[in-house]
């Protein structure tokens, strides 16, 4: 391999490693952290990378993760609930703000043209950013979460015919936008919609047969590649494709698995492109003219706060809420990078022009977290006046109960959860169990719930209840250990084998556990009883003081459990255990049912 | 045409029982009586109300057959009278699907008929502790009648159950032959 590509990928990664983990534990963020690192290493830093552009073109495949991601987690059902915000508020908001911003660059004596460009460019936000921030603070079903997402959502979709409009502006001929061959667009989409819906579900069955992770992994891969690929060829966004792509895909029960796998490409490749843009910022040219800076800045951050908050007005934002929406969505977005470099290649814009309208987009990057500390600040005064609790309007949807393992045991808690409404994510590692449950008309998501990555995509921190079913006993316990070491909140509810594995939950603080064979057994007893002819109420009785003198005694025996897991399980100390047992039974067991009426 | 009888039974313990058993088991094999144990079809306390709605409407007369126990029917009896005798089906707004029918309580008392008095340690008389029972025949327009009552149920002697069981079958016979003429001897009866 090319030295210099190792030396590349040493630096770059040496750099975020050290740049990001300080700017995240100053608040302020990891895009932040790749911004600066990008600029210590750049042509205008330390001059250890000379060539920026070489990597943005790798990079720019984060953002079409990025899309991708999101259209996975909007299949059409949410789409149509949000449709009022997305294309009322995101449509208000993205004009708005483009032409506020033009007109008021034209008034101070710009020429139509980059004003165009540049508010066009300010009008977006940073979906990276404000979906980081709003994960981190936990309002992603607020209305203030919802509502920013309809923004960014209808922004990433304007993103298309804003770049058709700045091809059209190009001075130049030659360097005008690839062609759109309109013919050839709307057979490829209709090709990607029909793919997704009718071929996407046997392929992931197939490839989930194999049992290989690296299979499922390049096939997750190739599905955003390929179609990528397919849009540059008919000359359409590769990220409104990958979009589309994670939109068909959103409702097949193979979501979360492509999601866990797509996850850490996208992370490291949006990172590299806000290295990548960091190391595009010319200092100097800012320098040159820092007074121009900040008044753009200011402009940019004042404008966008400002709309937006009234403009929310309108779309039942209430109260504060309105300016944190402002503040979510005041800087500009990876986009306006993308936009303005495909200006400047159209020579609408001047290298100069382009400097400054990057230097702003990226100190408005800086000025979110900031913003935000100070909006929490004064929120937490405002909250001491009102007592309303925020989470209100926390809508259901975003917490469900996650089931592992939907075999003989978790099939029926699933059903009984739905005849309750309660929304359930299933995790299967069959296919067949997987295909089973659609019949029966469940969602359920392919996957090895043993995995961290697939547990959060599940939504494992907003849960309400982990309910683990695996019919694996190490693996239960595996799965208690992942849980609660990082969502130490969630309730678990763990199937056990026997009393032996029912002592490791409770020796694991699990306290919510079933053994499995235990409720079948004492039906069973229940029936034999009834059989040899003890009177139905009384045989229900008994075995449902069984039930309970039972459960008190695997109370009893874990206090004074010492560590023998490893002896109790030959048979020799399970023999004694059950003599233990039914000597116990003798004593202890009292059926105190002296129904003494005649 | 001769008339059906649903005897409603619900005894917690039956299997220590001798009253109820020996009540029980004087009817159980009479043509036209359909006896539902409480406590033997729903151990769980989980009645079926449409099964049981189903058995009442093949039937001319319902019986509740329990012992008193603390001064009410045990607890299944009045489970079973808030499932079964629904709003819309026993009563209200065309509930009129026991309209007609005729009502009778076979039960047993610990005490004698003496304690059953203003003057005795139960301070009132068998009938007003059933007063609850007479109110819902009334609401879902069924005949109520007096009740057959066996009281002294630890020290009655085996020979005097015998007498009882005879009378009570005897007295179903006559009501599955003649109608509810026959349950007005027990209007007379001495309690």
């Amino acid at each position: 391999m090319n030295h210099d590509i190792l030396l590349f990928l040493v630096v770059v990664f040496s750099a975020a490693l050290i740049a990001v983990p300080i700017t995240t534990r100053l608040g302020l963020g990891s895009v932040i952290g790749y911004l600066v690192a990008g600029l210590i290493i750049g042509p205008e830093g330390l001059k250890l990378i000379s060539n920026p552009e070489s990597i943005l073109h790798l990079a720019e495949f984060g953002v079409v993760l990025l899309l991708f991601m999101i259209g996975l987690e909007l299949n059409p059902k949410n789409l149509w609930k949000l449709r009022r915000s997305i294309f009322g508020l995101g449509t208000i908001q993205v004009v708005l703000t483009a032409c506020a911003a033009c007109l008021l660059l034209l008034a101070i004596g710009w020429d139509l043209g980059p004003s165009l460009v540049a508010g066009l460019g300010f009008s977006m936000s940073s979906t990276a950013i404000v979906m980081q921030i709003v994960g981190e603070r936990g309002i992603k079903n607020t209305t203030v979460g919802k509502s920013s997402f309809s923004v960014l959502l209808f922004q990433d979709i304007s993103v298309v015919p804003i770049m058709v409009l700045v091809s059209l502006l190009a001075v130049d001929e030659v360097s005008k936008g690839p062609e759109i061959n309109p013919l050839a667009a709307i057979f490829s989409i209709i090709g990607i919609i029909v793919g997704g819906r009718y071929l996407s579900r046997p392929i992931f069955r197939w490839v989930a047969g194999t049992k290989s992770r690296e299979v499922s992994l390049a096939l997750a891969l190739l599905i955003v590649v390929g179609i990528s690929y397919i849009m540059t060829l008919v000359g359409l966004s590769m990220a409104l494709g990958a979009f589309l792509a994670g939109v068909i895909l959103a409702e097949s029960e193979y979501r979360h698995e492509l999601e866990a796998n797509i996850e850490p490409f996208k992370g490291i490749l949006l990172g590299l492109f806000f290295l990548a843009v960091g190391m595009g910022i010319k200092i100097s040219i800012l320098l040159a003219s820092p007074l121009q800076l900040l008044g753009l800045v200011t402009g940019l951050i004042v404008l966008k706060i400002g709309l937006i908050s009234l403009i929310a007005r309108f779309f039942e934002v209430e109260g504060r809420d309105r300016l944190l929406l402002g503040i979510l969505l005041s800087q500009g977005g990876e986009f306006a990078f993308v936009l303005f470099s495909s200006a400047l290649n159209s020579k609408i814009i001047s290298p100069e022009v382009a400097a400054l309208l990057n230097g702003a987009v990226t100190v408005s990057m800086l000025t979110t977290p900031l913003l935000l500390i100070l909006y929490d600040r004064w929120a937490k005064k405002c909250a001491i006046d009102d007592a309303k609790p925020e989470n209100d309007k926390i809508s259901n949807d975003g917490h469900p109960v996650i089931i592992a393992g939907f075999g003989r045991m978790g099939q029926i808690v699933a059903r009984l959860l739905h005849l309750n409404k309660f929304s359930t994510t299933i995790i299967d590692h069959s296919p067949d169990n997987i295909e089973r449950v659609r019949r029966f008309g469940f969602k359920a998501y392919y996957g090895d719930a043993t995995q961290l990555a697939l547990l959060e995509a599940a939504g494992i921190q907003e849960a309400k209840l982990f309910v683990i079913a695996i019919d694996d006993r190490e693996r239960i316990i595996e799965m208690v250990d992942i849980a609660r070491s990082h969502f130490p909140n969630i309730p678990i509810l763990a199937r056990a084998f026997d009393r032996n594995h029912a002592y490791e939950l409770l020796k694991r603080n699990v306290t919510y556990f079933e053994r499995e064979t235990f409720g079948s057994a004492l039906n069973m007893g229940e029936s034999a009883l009834k059989i040899l002819g003890i009177h139905p109420f009384k045989a229900h009785r008994t075995a449902l003081h069984f039930k309970r003198y039972d459960a008190e005694l695997i109370q009893k025996q874990f206090a004074v459990h010492t560590d023998e897991k490893e002896v109790i399980s030959t048979s020799r100390a399970a023999r004694e255990q059950l003599e233990k047992l039914f000597m116990e039974d003798s004593i202890l067991f009292a059926d105190n049912s002296s129904l003494n009426w005649d | 045409m001769s008339k059906k009888i649903v005897v409603i039974f619900a005894h917690h313990n039956f299997t220590d029982s001798r009253i109820q058993r020996s009540l029980l088991k004087g009817i159980s094999n009479l043509q036209n009586v359909e006896i539902r144990d409480l406590y033997k079809l729903y151990p769980d306390y989980f009645i079926d109300a449409k099964k049981e709605q189903s058995a009442l409407a093949a039937s001319d007369l319902i019986v509740f057959q329990h012992p008193i126990n603390w001064y009410s029917s045990p607890a299944i009896l009045k489970e079973w009278q808030d499932i079964v005798l629904e709003y819309g089906y026993a009563y209200g707004e065309n509930g009129t699907a026991l309209k007609g029918k005729d009502f009778l309580q076979v039960v047993s008392t610990g005490g004698g008929k003496d304690v059953y008095q203003p003057t005795g340690n139960n301070r009132f008389k068998i009938e007003e502790f059933l007063r609850p029972f007479e109110a819902t025949a009334y609401l879902c327009g069924i005949a109520y009648h007096k009740p057959f009552v066996v009281h002294q149920a630890y020290r009655i002697s085996d020979q005097e159950l015998e007498e009882r069981t005879k009378d009570y079958v005897s007295l179903l016979k006559s009501y599955i032959e003649n109608g509810n003429t026959a349950l007005a001897t027990l209007n007379t009866h001495i309690f």
